[in-house]
Parts: C-alpha cells; sequence; structure tokens
C-alpha cells in the first residue's frame, strides 16, 4: 500500500491508469504489441476477413490479372451494393442474437412489388420504392409479434415467411413471371451506371480521415480534462493520414476505370450510419445488451420487446430496400429474384466480416468486408468462368471456414476470460 | 410526497419501516405481520430457512411484489411501491442474486446500462468518469473499467453490480444472497464493499445464509420464520440462539453439540479446581 502510494506520489495517477496491475503500453511499439496481445486472446475483430482478402484476391490475381483490374473492381462494387444491404440488415438481427432467414424472398418480393406498383400500375417511382420498404417493415414487425407475443423462434417463423413471401412474390408477377424496369429510367441507371464524378469521390475519401481526427482530438481533449488517459496526438494524426491516403490510393485506382458507383457510396452511407447507430447511440447498447443478457437488459430497465421489434423491422425493411437496388441492378423484377444463394450470401457476409452467430457482438462493417469477400470470389469464379456448381461449394467452404474461425476464437476468448 | 432522492438522509434516519406487512399467495400466507426498521447507516441482516419467506419480502420492498396489507413507510412517509421503477425512483436499489450483467459489455456500460448519458450521442468519458467516482468511492480493486464483464472475478462482478446500484444515489439497497457462490477471499472483498456503502450513509439491508458474513457485517439480525417475525438479534448472538430462531427448534445438531461442548467444559472446569 505505502509502496503504491510511493510511487504514484509524483504525479497524481489518472483516474483509469492508479491500479498498478495493469500494463499500460504506450507509443507505436506498445499499439503494436496490445494488437497481437488482443489478437492472441481471441479478440480477432477484422483480422481474419481481411488475411481471407488477401489470400483471395492474391489467388484469384495470379490465374488471372483482370481480376484486380479497376473495371472489374468497379463492377464487384455494384455488386456488392445489392446484397450488401441485405447484410446490413442480418447484422442486426444476428446482434441481438436472432436470425431472419427469409431476407431474400423479402428481397425479390420487393423486386416484384416496384415492378408491379411502378412499371405496371404506373405508380411513381419514389412511391412504389417507398411501398415496397414499408411492406418489407411490416413483414418483420409481423415476426416480432411472433416472436415477442406467442415465443416464437425466429428460426422458424422465418423460415416460414421465406416460404410465404415467395409465394406473394410468383402471386404479384403473374404468369408473365418477369417485369423488365424500363432502360434510361432514374432507377435502372442509378442501378448500373450512375458513378460519383471524380472530385466527388476524392472528396468523400478525404471525409473519415478528417472525422476521425476531429472527434478523436475532441476525445482527447475531453479526456485529458477529466484526468483520464489518452491516446497521443500523433498516433492519431498518423492514423487518420494512413486511413486517407490508403482510401484516396483506392479512389484513384477505381477511378482509372468507371470510377465509384453512386450504389456503393450509398450502401457506405448505410453502413456507417449503422456503425454510428450500434456503437454510439443508448438503442445500439441496448441491442448488444439483449443480445449478450436478455434477462440483465430487462431488468435494467430497457424495452426489450422494443428492441427486438426494431432489429427485425430494420432487417426486413433493409432486406427490401436491396431488393429494389438489386433490380435496378438487374433492371427487371423476375420469379428468380431473391431466390438462390442471396439468402445465405447475406447472412454469410455478416458473419464472415465478424458478425457472432450467438448474438451481443458484431459490427456493421462486418456486412461491407463480409460481402466484398463474397463477390470476390463469385467474381473470382466467374472471371474462371467455372460453373455456378463450384462457386456453391467455394463459397460454402469459405462459409465454413468464417465460422470455424467464430468458434476457435470464441474458444480462446473464453480461456482468456473475454468471451 | 417524497421530496427529492437527491437530499441528504441525516445519520442514523429511519429510512425504511415496514408494519403489519402481510403477502399472500392464493391460500397461502407467505409473510404475515412483518415489522421491519432499516436506519441510515445501518445493516440489516434478513436470515431464515428456504422458505421463511426472505426473498418475497425483498420483492415487495423492490416493488415486483405488492403486499396484501401493511403499511410502508419511507423517510417517515407512507408509499405504495407499484413496480420496480417505482422503488427505484424513491432510492430502493437492489442487487439481486444472479447480478443480471451483461458478459459482452464492458464495466462502463454494464453500470449505465438503460440509463447512458445523451441516448443519441453516447457520453463514453463522462459515463467513463462517473464509473471510476463510483468504483473508487467504493475501493473497488478494479484494473479497468473497459474491460468486457466476462472477464471479472465473481466479487469483481458483485462489485460492478452494487456501483450499478448506487448509480441513482439510493437511500437502501437490497442485498440478495452477496456472498453466495463467491470464494474466501471474495466474500472478504464484498463484506469490505457493504460496509463503505454503509458508511456513505445508506441503509442496506442484506439476506445472507452465511451466519459468519452476516455476524461480521450485520448491526442487527432479523429472523423470519414462516414467514413470520421470529426475533431480531445482535451480531454477538450466539449461533445456537440463532439456529434455533431461524428452525423453531431448540434440539437440533448445533444446540446438541453446543451442549455437549459446555458440559466438557464444565467438567474440565471441575476436574481442574481442586489443583491449586
Amino acid at each position: 500500500m505505502s509502496r503504491e502510494a510511493e510511487q504514484a506520489a509524483p504525479v497524481p495517477p489518472q483516474l483509469d491508469r492508479a491500479d498498478v496491475r495493469v500494463k499500460h503500453e504506450a507509443g507505436i511499439g506498445g499499439a503494436i504489441r496490445r494488437f497481437f496481445d488482443r489478437v492472441r486472446s481471441g479478440d480477432l475483430g477484422s483480422l481474419p476477413v481481411i488475411v481471407g482478402l488477401v489470400i483471395i484476391w492474391t489467388v484469384f490475381a495470379s490465374i488471372n490479372p483482370i481480376f484486380l483490374s479497376s473495371s472489374n473492381l468497379v463492377n464487384l462494387l455494384f455488386d456488392c451494393s445489392t446484397v450488401g444491404v441485405i447484410a446490413l440488415g442480418i447484422v442486426c438481427v444476428l446482434m441481438v442474437g436472432e436470425i431472419d432467414l427469409s431476407v431474400g424472398s423479402i428481397s425479390g418480393f420487393a423486386s416484384a412489388m416496384v415492378g408491379t406498383l411502378w412499371v405496371n400500375q404506373g405508380w411513381p417511382v419514389a412511391l412504389a420504392i417507398l411501398a415496397a420498404v414499408a411492406v418489407g417493415g411490416f413483414i418483420g414487425a409481423l415476426y416480432a409479434l411472433l416472436f415477442n407475443r406467442l415465443g416464437m423462434p425466429s428460426f422458424v417463423s422465418t423460415l416460414a415467411g421465406l416460404l410465404a413471401v415467395l409465394g406473394l412474390q410468383l402471386y404479384i408477377l403473374g404468369s408473365t413471371g418477369s417485369i423488365n424496369l424500363p432502360y434510361g429510367s432514374n432507377l435502372v441507371n442509378f442501378g448500373q451506371l450512375l458513378m460519383m464524378p471524380k472530385f466527388v469521390s476524392f472528396g468523400l475519401a478525404a471525409v473519415p480521415g478528417i472525422v476521425m481526427l476531429v472527434t478523436g482530438l475532441r476525445t482527447v481533449t475531453r479526456r485529458r480534462a477529466a484526468n483520464l488517459s489518452a491516446p497521443s496526438t500523433g498516433g492519431l494524426v498518423t492514423r487518420a493520414v494512413v486511413i486517407t491516403v490508403i482510401l484516396e490510393l483506392i479512389v484513384f485506382y477505381l477511378n482509372q476505370a468507371r470510377g465509384i458507383p453512386w450504389m456503393f457510396g450509398l450502401f457506405v452511407g448505410l453502413v456507417i450510419s449503422m456503425h454510428y447507430a450500434l456503437t454510439r447511440t443508448k438503442w445500439g447498447r441496448s441491442m448488444s445488451a439483449v443480445g449478450g443478457n436478455r434477462e440483465a437488459a430487462r431488468r435494467a430497465g430497457i424495452n426489450v420487446r422494443l428492441i427486438y421489434s426494431s432489429a427485425f423491422v430494420l432487417c426486413s425493411m433493409l432486406a427490401a430496400f436491396g431488393g429494389v437496388l438489386s433490380a435496378a441492378r438487374l433492371a427487371s423484377a423476375s420469379q428468380q429474384a431473391g431466390t438462390g444463394d442471396v439468402n445465405l450470401n447475406a447472412i454469410a457476409a455478416a458473419v464472415i466480416g465478424g458478425t457472432s452467430l450467438f448474438g451481443g457482438r458484431g459490427s456493421a462493417y462486418s456486412a461491407l468486408l463480409g460481402i466484398i469477400v463474397i463477390q470476390s470470389i463469385a467474381s473470382g469464379l466467374t472471371l474462371l468462368d467455372l460453373s455456378s456448381s463450384l462457386r456453391y461449394m467455394i463459397t460454402g467452404a469459405v462459409l465454413a471456414i468464417a465460422v470455424i474461425v467464430d468458434s476457435l476464437a470464441r474458444r480462446s476468448r473464453v480461456s482468456h476470460g473475454r468471451a | 410526497m417524497i421530496d427529492t432522492p437527491d437530499e441528504p438522509v441525516p445519520a442514523g434516519e429511519l429510512v425504511l419501516s415496514l408494519r403489519g406487512v402481510s403477502k399472500n399467495f392464493g391460500a397461502v400466507s407467505a409473510l404475515t405481520d412483518i415489522d421491519l426498521d432499516v436506519h441510515a447507516g445501518e445493516v440489516v441482516a434478513l436470515v431464515g430457512d428456504n422458505g421463511a419467506g426472505k426473498s418475497t419480502l425483498v420483492k415487495i420492498l423492490a416493488g415486483v411484489h405488492q403486499p396484501s396489507s401493511g403499511i410502508i413507510s419511507f423517510r417517515g412517509k407512507q408509499v405504495t411501491l407499484a413496480d420496480p421503477s417505482a422503488a427505484l425512483t424513491l432510492g430502493i436499489a437492489t442487487v439481486f442474486q444472479d447480478l443480471a450483467l451483461c458478459e459482452n459489455l464492458d464495466i462502463v456500460a454494464n453500470i449505465f446500462l438503460g440509463r447512458e448519458l445523451s441516448p443519441l450521442r453516447l457520453d463514453e468519458v463522462a459515463m467513463e468518469v462517473r464509473a471510476w467516482t463510483l468504483l473508487n468511492e467504493l475501493s473497488a480493486r478494479i484494473p479497468s473499467v473497459r474491460e468486457v464483464v466476462a472477464s471479472l472475478s465473481g466479487g469483481q462482478r458483485q462489485t460492478v453490480a452494487i456501483a450499478r446500484s448506487l448509480l441513482l444515489e439510493p437511500k437502501l439497497i437490497l442485498l440478495d444472497e452477496p456472498t453466495a457462490a463467491l470464494g474466501v477471499a471474495q466474500t472478504a472483498e464484498v463484506l469490505n464493499l457493504i460496509e463503505r456503502v454503509r458508511d456513505r450513509g445508506l441503509g442496506v439491508v442484506i439476506i445472507s445464509h452465511n451466519m459468519e458474513d452476516v455476524r461480521a457485517v450485520a448491526d442487527r439480525i432479523v429472523v423470519l420464520r414462516l414467514g413470520r417475525n421470529n426475533g431480531i438479534f445482535s451480531p454477538d448472538a450466539s449461533n445456537q440462539e440463532l439456529v434455533s430462531a431461524i428452525t423453531g427448534a431448540s434440539n437440533n445438531s448445533v444446540s446438541r453439540r453446543a451442549e455437549r461442548r459446555q458440559a466438557q467444559t464444565a467438567r474440565q472446569d471441575q476436574t481442574q479446581e481442586p489443583r491449586p
């Protein structure tokens, strides 16, 4: 006791640095050591997906150099945006430890609705999209009702929904089975052609670094004022500069071809908003709490039912919106929309990106990173002219590996007392 | 109406007083005519056998159950505890046996769960400072408030649960079996914690089956038996007295052993007496 006091005497210890038992690494070396410590204890974060992405890209690029060409990557971004938005909804339900297996059907149904209302019935396109998203939300509210009031496991209710909503999709498409969306319309342009002007994309790529720097510096001043330890300003600046340089390089490379699709910009915007909502708002905190320990959340005064409802509704709405985007991308609403691998790709993307299937752990960025992995595989295999049979097998294997990594990391967290 | 829970409580003031509180579940009367007083800066231990009504009583005080009859006064004024939030706003905090912490969240998030500062833009700095202040007031040995609760020991978790209950500045804190499932060192830690909470001028009610722990911290021991008051003891009451009050039987293994020991010492005294 007295020794501790003597050691602490010269400088009054910061509130969070008073305990002598905890190592606090400082500087760049410390940051690297801390990173390795964290990884070893099973807190992998986005590491596996980034390593996986590097491997996948290296393999495909060595087989076919076109894979890494900027024009192919631009197409990749278009494809990412549609399923990525659906995966973002999946992140929401996985956060609370539930699942929605019907997102594919909902996306197909939404695209069919837009096709019917807009092309066949002559509604304004915005109204048709709004209606599709609203109906998606209604389906989610139905799942929430079944879950909250009747205690129906989301696994079963959404499996039933998968079939029922697919039926609805076939019903409203009628005997023709497919509706072509008019080329040249704003929606199809948005889904296929609309690119950011170069200066806009360069400008937007600088925003994350600037925001990071500004909020980071504000936090540092506030923490110092409150006598808490704060990261060094130098480290903050370095990180912001590195991120800005990386993003600008990516943008520069993509601008060699057509540039950055607005649709991808919209997707990234949604990801960032979701990330903010999940990490920096009371709602997001409640989502993690409900996913981690439902009873504890209830006793803490959180309206657990409302949180579950918000997750289901948000997931279905994002699925419907993703369906609208994919209709725009394909310029058609067909019976095939949303079937096949859309469902699994969306769920796989969220899981590969690092959102836990067991609830309470996840991040909006996992939808972005995961869908890039999935679409890279799809795009690479298409370039190799491989059949979809092989594509399914390989995507399945990647999903299995992702879940194995998640389970191993979880075990490691348990043995390091962090699960 | 109670003024504000933030108003300081003078030392020794009667915080909580129950008169003739009864609770029936259908034909079963779980509690009959319970009287209980808790003063500020006092630890009252509630002991009793399984089914004696301890948990029912705590649930009534926490607002989970409503009494069938009887009067509850809080700081001199009669109150009804309609639901848990009513108890909380009055200044009665409860730490349940199964702590109810979210293991995937860090300590700050757990302490502020459901009461986050600035909901649309969480004020992490202010919350962290407040968390440290609370933990330091309890002299808690928590290495970092940014660790997830999963990495904490049982005693540290209890500390977090108690710190969380202190967040709203309660006047009375109810602890249900705070030392159950804890090791020796951690039990000592929690008992220290209870003393510190008392020294802050709060009324403390603890439920425990462990007579050692009860005697270590309690200022008064209230025994319940079959839903009725069965005596109030001071902490230096003998184990035998307590056990017979709890079980209602004066003939049990504790009393028999105590009798044997008494007889033995008496015999030794007799044999030692003749010697010079």
